[in-house]
């Protein structure tokens, strides 16, 4: 195919030859006449030309002559036109003339001869409309949440009436991936802990010669607090993320919305399960926890305090009580179905493509850690004050 | 002639600050192919989801015969709908995407309901695909197995939102078949929005044509009719595939 033959010739980059020429025809009146080739390539230099081919002070009106092109493209036709378009906004009188053949083609299709639809301004709001905004956002967090809670109350009721509806299959396959897939992680981290717990607090008691405290100070820690609240953080990190994820891909892409119109409810379908699911592997994980930040203090006590395993189990069985143990897991039930209704709350009410998936998934994420440490300083509070 | 089985009256539709369409009403007769037609963005989505339920309208009612406003609670739904994009359960296969409304809501066997998944997914001539996850559809295919499942409960009404856009003419035009067969077959009443002029002109009785400037129903009735005598620019625009001011 020759390149005569092609509507919108494309002008060879390597001759970006184009030239402005100024001229005053009256007082105030200008006519720029352009000449040579128009090229996208060279558009950079062709903005500056015409930026800088505007006398000042401004002239009453301004001709652009386009007789003297040889060739333009799409992009240097469109620097034209919005050349034309700020120069009218200013007040200049500006207009093209001249165009033939392909040039008048591509200035009708870039609107050269139109003025140009009003763009709609967004006004950035001023600093304290910002704050106000933002803090208007996190009370709606706080309704959004409620608002939640609310329906799930609901949805239980529904559940519990028609227990058809609440896709029981799909519990066993989200305790694997919530359960047992997070053990490995959750039994490294609890076990670091135990370590480094018991290796901080084996230099302070050492110096008393208690060291055998030590697996008091681990063993109470670990099962208290220590365990449910690792465990609940890493799960909240994994599945808590991948709840809100999952469904606000779901509810960006309408798969939410087709459920719907199934006759099937979202908060049953998919919100049920997911919570139970967490509620459920919470503990289990917390005990695995609990089991293994034992551990790590023991390797400590043995390895570092040289005391004997039997004498370091005696100690713990003598500190703890199945108690202590249980209000852990009492925690770690409330941190799962925190993080399941916080997580799923955020995905459900995300919008907004793609941004929204990862805005609301970071939410989820920040909020439940949020969430946790306030649900167990309550707890420990709580406990303390009712001297359990 | 008996009562319409969709009655809108005086809706009013919208986004945020831009409204969309005001005061707009028209019926939907029993057993009619009715398509919702505009230009693009116009706001035909944005109907279909306020007929549908999904959407509270701003102002104004819409009623369907028997069941009231749609409301879309939990409970086995009086009609089907088929979304733009098709909005297939990624994590379930095509044939878990079309039984799931069988399994919930009705109390046929396994077996029953994997035959009737086969017959649906075959009406719309995606025999074999049960076992795919709807990623690996084509585009055209997952639209077909949408309109498979919105058809799963063999609903009286049905709502399909551009089913044969991106379709090839062939398969279109089995689409369109499809759709007149099951109308004139089992008095299926079916609310469609779409841009396929042949379709619009081969199985379409009556629209509504909606306008996004005067945000109101431009002009309705029997598109054939409206294409040769409706004097409207943007009417006769769409019709006719011209623009103002160019022949291509
Ligand atoms: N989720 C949304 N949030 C805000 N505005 C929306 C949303 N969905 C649609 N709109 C706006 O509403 C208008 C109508 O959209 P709608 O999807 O109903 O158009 P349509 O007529 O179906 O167009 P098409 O033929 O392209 O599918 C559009 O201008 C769009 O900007
Ligand atoms: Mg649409």
């Amino acid at each position: 195919m020759s390149s005569a033959s092609t509507d919108f010739a494309i002008p060879d980059a390597a001759a970006p030859a184009f030239h402005l020429a100024p001229r005053e025809t009256e007082p105030g009146r200008w006519a720029v006449r352009v000449e040579g080739r128009l090229s996208f390539d060279a558009g950079r230099a062709l903005w500056q030309a015409l930026l800088a081919v505007v006398p000042t002070p401004p002239p009453t009106a301004l001709t652009f002559d386009l007789s003297g092109v040889e060739a333009v493209d799409g992009g240097s036709m469109a620097l034209l036109v919005q050349t034309r378009w700020s120069l009218q906004a200013t007040g200049v009188e500006c207009a093209f003339a001249g165009a033939t053949g392909t040039t008048a083609r591509l200035l009708s299709l870039y609107g050269g001869d139109v003025s140009p639809a009003a763009e709609v301004a967004v006004a950035a709001p001023g600093f304290l409309a910002g704050v106000g905004a933002r803090t208007l956002e996190r009370l709606d967090e706080v309704r959004l949440l409620l608002d939640f809670v609310g329906r799930m109350v609901r949805a239980l009721g529904g559940v519990l009436r028609h227990p058809g509806t609440a896709n029981v299959r799909a519990i066993a396959p989200l305790l694997a991936r919530t359960g047992a897939d997070a053990l490995p992680i959750v039994v490294l981290v609890t076990f670091l802990i135990g370590f480094v717990m018991g290796f901080q607090s084996a230099v302070q008691l050492e110096q008393f010669g208690a060291d055998i405290y030590v697996a008091d100070l681990v063993g109470l820690s670990i099962t208290r607090e220590l365990g449910p609240l690792m465990t609940a953080i890493i799960v909240s990190g994994r599945s808590g993320a991948a709840f809100a994820a999952e469904l606000g891909t779901m509810s960006v892409s309408e798969e939410i919305d087709a459920l719907r119109t199934l006759g099937i409810g979202p908060l049953r379908f998919l919100v049920f399960p997911r919570v139970l699911a967490l509620v459920v592997a919470l503990p289990l994980l917390t005990l695995f926890g609990d089991l293994m930040g034992l551990f790590g203090g023991l390797v400590v006590g043995v390895v570092n305090l040289d005391l004997s395993i039997t004498a370091y189990l005696t100690q713990s069985l003598r500190a703890l009580d199945v108690w202590d143990v249980f209000q852990g897991l009492i925690k770690a039930v409330v941190f799962g179905l925190s993080i399941g209704l916080i997580a799923c709350a955020q995905g459900l009410a995300t919008t907004g493509g793609a941004e929204g998936v990862g805005r609301r998934t970071t939410t989820a994420v920040v909020t439940s850690l949020f969430a946790l440490i306030l649900i167990d300083a309550a707890f420990t509070v709580t406990f303390h004050m009712a001297g359990l | 002639m008996s009562a319409p089985l969709v009655t809108v009256t005086e809706l009013s539709l919208g986004w945020g600050e831009t409204v969309l369409l005001e005061d707009a009403s028209f019926e939907i007769e029993r057993g009619e192919i009715f398509a919702v037609l505009g230009a693009s963005g116009c706001g035909k989505s944005t109907l279909l989801r306020a007929l549908t339920g999904l959407d509270p309208p701003r102002h104004g009612r819409v009623e369907i015969a028997g069941t009231g406003a749609p409301t879309l609670s939990v409970g086995r739904p009086s009609y089907g709908v088929m979304f733009q994009a098709g909005a297939l359960f990624g994590s379930m296969t095509v044939g878990e995407n079309v039984a799931l409304a069988l399994e919930t809501w009705t109390d046929l066997p396994a077996a029953a309901i994997a035959a009737i998944v086969r017959a649906r997914l075959r009406l719309v001539g995606l025999e074999g695909c049960a076992h795919l996850a709807p990623s690996a559809l084509s585009g055209g295919m997952r639209k077909r197995a949408a309109i498979a499942r919105a058809l799963a409960l063999e609903p009286p009404l049905i709502f399909l939102d551009e089913p044969s856009s991106g379709l090839d003419p062939v398969s279109a035009f089995e689409l369109d078949l499809l759709i007149r067969t099951l109308s004139e077959g089992l008095g299926l009443t079916v609310v469609l929005v779409t841009h396929e002029l042949p379709s619009i002109f081969a199985i379409v009785q009556r629209c509504v044509f909606l306008d996004r400037a005067s945000r109101s129903i431009l002009a309705r009735g029997d598109p054939r009719v409206l294409r040769d005598t409706c004097p409207l620019p943007a009417v006769h625009h769409f019709f006719n595939r011209t623009s103002p001011g160019s022949s291509p």
